[in-house]
């Protein structure tokens, strides 16, 4: 058996850690222009491991996003911290859409790569916190899925055992490969880029690529103005027009609502410190759907 | 969470104030590393950009990682367990980090693997790791070792060492200091002997060896049977092997993360370094300058870091109903403590620059031969000023980093002297720089000699006739008495053709030709920006009566002290 093809999938993301007040608009839309965009936190750490996998096994690894042109610079963050190959697909076509369209765009350009082992993905993204994208990727390719890893227990050249949270505990779970793997921010921190790879890819630009994906992308001083990120289309990727953006998405926004949280609400307030006051708190938190 | 780069407007300024240009000429030779070399930059512009992504991604480091691991590693410290030295779990986290991000080589050539850096950005990362976690700078500043066998060792030495330094696979130690050799480190004993075969084997014990458990040691030796002096010692390369024993590692007020080793030779095989008998005068001393300007860069960052501590609770103290930075008091502390950092910072860059200039001047003589008439007298001229500008930011940094830290402790007050708050690990820190690789009583031997035979006086012209100090008249008053004071204070010295005289003084007017140096530095800053105007200011009007009041004593030719002392302190 060959070194490990190790697809990771990536997304740029609105920094909703660092939001200030023009981070919202009067509608209570996020007002993406006032957001700075950064490397999905939970993308990082699918990486994290892809490059652990690699750095003891070997192997190649190709990040992909969907996304505009300005997703190219996840791409590039992804060959600075020691990435192998990049793919951006972008297209018109694929705007608005919502999970299972962007899975279904992500699964075509993943049977165009061919030959894959392992899929990291983050568990979910900070905009959506769907944590949909990466399961539905592995039913659509009909693949093994493993969810909400927080530890790579081993490694070889033929499965993988891993540790996953669940609601009730943890579960050691083994799979052969293909599989499709979601990774939880507890799992590793992640590296920073390198310095040379940063100095080796900083000035690189994306190609339309219609050719065979097998081209060998050289990194050698003289191919320095080569471009080392594919780009590819929604027709490049063969994605069924239907299937894809606005019209590939049954999720519908139906109402969005201003929710202010304040500290030190009235009504807790009042609450005596006897055992009845702590029966009306319980009530109080099950009528707010808090919990219960 | 910060990034230590990019929330730090001083070393931005600097950078992007500073003329670069002749040092990337030297060191990028026509960017001919472009055509063998795929991390290597096509043009000046390129070049300063890497040297900004550099320096964000190591600012990300520091901040984002290193520092959240420091007060761990001062707990946990490096230990010694069974002749075996294991780092401090955030230490071996940050060594690893660094290694992945390929910082361990930053001043190697690129055939080595290295980045290539020149020491004024490599000095811009050590301060930078040094504010993070002091005690790593001891490790990661150990890429010297690099750097010397870069510079003396032969070709085969050099490609099987360096790429290894420039990867991480390996780590430095420079093994120099005995228990009977310090200071002077002419009096070495540990014994180099060489089988007919001419292998080399070493024999005895060194002591404050930082890192002495390292792959590979440089090791300062006897290799002359029956000399004792200086010239009878030579630089041995060793790779560590069994032949090696560490006796113990000492237990110090600071830098915990940093292990200091007692170790013995036992016979171990080592090669030697360039030529026989070369090995203090010429290597060592090689080596220990570029330690000395690590150091003047590690205790700026400690001090940075005790700074911003300080500033931060006298924001938030509130003592008689008001925050306590709105006193006199702490507002001058705080104010002296801010012009300090950036004094030394001036220092170090410019200190850094000439040592820039120098070796690239050096590499360049090398290199084409043909030319050496040409370059002879600059390589003269920059050689001389980094004997001077070395020592100097070494004394200057590490006092002004050692009083900023005891400042920062006083800001305070008692919770200041509890483990509560960082400024004690800081001052603790501190207190090593200006001891290590030369005190401040040798900088001072190291650099008078440049101070009286009017070397400062050239430099001081240089920054007169490359700056338009009309600007700003009321300072280039200021600068001429100050720059007066220091003229008329050697020549008084001078005139008295004795050594006690020299050796008598040889603090103040190093002192004085520091107000100098920093009154001017800030000054041609101060032509670019307000802010540093009025820093400078401030400095050169507290600087004025300081060089006044040296000036009086040295006038005074009391010279009491030399006859009285032995009656004064006779008695414990």
């Amino acid at each position: 058996m060959g070194a490990l093809n190790i697809i990771v999938t990536v997304k740029q993301v609105p920094d909703t850690h660092n939001i200030s007040g023009d981070a919202m608009k009067e509608d209570g839309t996020v007002n993406r222009a006032m957001l700075p965009t950064i490397f999905n936190p939970e993308d990082l750490n699918a990486l994290e491991e892809a490059l652990k996998v690699k750095d003891q096994l070997g192997g190649k690894i190709t990040v992909i996003t969907m996304g505009p042109p300005k997703a190219i610079e996840v791409l590039k963050d992804a060959l600075y911290r020691g990435a192998d190959e990049a793919v951006l697909i972008s297209d018109r076509k694929f705007a608005g859409a919502d999970t299972l369209a962007t899975s279904y765009s992500l699964k075509c350009a993943i049977e165009k790569i061919g030959r894959y082992d392992i899929i990291f993905c983050g568990r979910q993204a900070i905009d959506g916190d769907t944590a949909q994208v990466g399961p539905q990727i592995a039913e659509k390719l009909k693949i093994n899925q493993i969810t909400n890893i927080i530890r790579v227990e081993e490694v070889t050249n033929n499965s993988i055992t891993l540790r996953r949270q669940t609601e009730y505990g943890q579960e050691i779970v083994k799979s052969g490969f293909p599989v499709l793997i979601t990774v939880t921010a507890e799992a590793n921190e992640p590296r920073f880029p390198s310095v040379k790879r940063v100095m080796m890819f900083k000035n690189i630009t994306k190609k339309e690529v219609e050719e065979s994906y097998d081209e060998t992308y050289l990194k050698t001083p003289e191919d320095r103005t080569k471009k080392y990120i594919t780009e590819w289309s929604a027709d490049s990727i063969g994605a069924d027009s239907i299937k894809i953006g606005l019209a590939g998405s049954p999720t519908k926004v139906k109402h969005i609502e201003k929710v202010v949280l304040t500290a030190n609400s009235k009504n807790m307030q009042d609450i005596p410190n006897t055992e009845a006051g702590i029966g009306a708190l319980i009530d109080e938190l099950k009528n707010e759907h808090i919990f219960g | 969470m910060s990034n230590f780069y990019n929330d730090n407007q001083d070393i931005i300024f600097h950078l992007e104030n500073m003329d670069l240009r002749r040092i990337v000429e030297l060191k990028e030779d026509n960017f001919t590393d472009s055509k063998t070399c795929s991390y290597s930059p096509l043009d000046y512009e390129d070049t300063v950009d890497n040297y900004k992504k550099i320096l964000e991604i190591v600012g990300d480091i520091t901040g984002n990682y290193i520092a959240q691991r420091a007060t761990e590693v001062d707990q946990q410290g490096a230990t010694y367990r069974d002749g075996e030295v294991y780092y401090a779990k955030g230490t071996k986290e940050a060594i690893d980090i660094l290694k992945k991000a390929d910082l361990m080589g930053m001043t190697l050539p690129r055939k080595f693997e290295g980045l290539n850096l020149p020491k004024t950005i490599y000095s811009m990362c050590i301060e930078m790791v040094s504010r993070a976690d002091a005690s790593l700078m001891n490790l990661v500043g150990l890429q010297d070792i690099a750097d010397t066998i870069c510079k003396f060792g032969s070709e085969d030495q050099k490609t099987r060492f360096l790429p290894r330094f420039a990867k991480g696979e390996v780590m430095g130690a420079m093994a120099l200091t005995e228990p009977d050799a310090g200071s002077d480190l002419q009096a070495v004993m540990l014994k180099a002997h060489q089988d007919p075969d001419g292998t080399w084997y070493l024999n005895g014990v060194k002591r404050f060896i930082t890192n002495g458990c390292a792959d590979i040691s440089l090791v300062l030796a006897r290799s002359e049977d029956k000399t004792t002096d200086g010239r009878g010692l030579s630089l041995f390369v060793y790779e560590r092997d069994q032949n090696l024993t560490i006796r113990r590692i000492e237990h110090k007020l600071g830098i915990h993360g940093s292990p200091t080793c007692e170790i013995q030779f036992n016979n171990a095989k080592c090669e030697l370094l360039g030529t026989r008998r070369m090995g203090l005068i010429k290597y060592t001393m090689s080596l220990m300058n570029g330690a000395r300007l690590g150091i003047a860069a590690q205790s700026l960052g400690i001090a940075e870091a005790a700074y911003r501590e300080s500033l931060k609770y006298a924001k938030e103290r509130n003592q008689f109903k008001k925050k306590i930075l709105s006193f006199t008091a702490v507002y001058e502390m705080l104010t002296d403590m801010k012009i300090g950092l950036e004094a030394s910072r001036a220092l170090l860059y410019e200190t850094s620059k000439i040592v820039d200039l120098k070796e690239g001047l050096e590499e360049r003589m090398e290199k084409y031969p043909e030319r050496k008439s040409d370059l002879r007298d600059e390589v003269s001229k920059y050689t001389k000023l980094a004997g001077l500008f070395t020592p100097l930011a070494k004394a200057h940094n590490t006092e002004v980093g050692n009083k900023i830290c005891y400042d920062a402790i006083q800001i305070h007050g008692g919770v200041g002297y509890t483990t509560e708050f960082n400024v004690e690990r800081h001052a603790r820190d501190q207190r090593i720089t200006n001891i290590y690789e030369g005190t401040t009583q040798m900088q001072i031997v190291a650099a008078i000699g440049g101070i009286t035979c009017g070397l400062i006086s050239e430099r001081l012209n240089e920054y007169e006739n490359d700056n338009d100090f009309h600007q700003a008249p009321e300072l280039f008053k200021a600068l001429q008495e100050l720059r007066t004071n220091l003229e008329l204070a050697i020549s008084h010295i001078k005139k008295r053709n004795d050594t006690l005289s020299i050796e008598f003084h040889a603090r103040r007017l190093t002192e004085m030709a520091l107000y100098t140096v920093n009154s001017y530095l800030l000054s041609i800053d101060g032509l670019k920006n307000q802010r540093k105007k009025q820093m400078a200011q401030i400095y050169t009007s507290k600087a004025i009566p300081e060089s006044r009041s040296r000036l009086a004593f040295i006038a005074s030719d009391d010279y009491s002290i030399a006859s009285l002392h032995e009656g004064i302190i006779r008695e414990i």
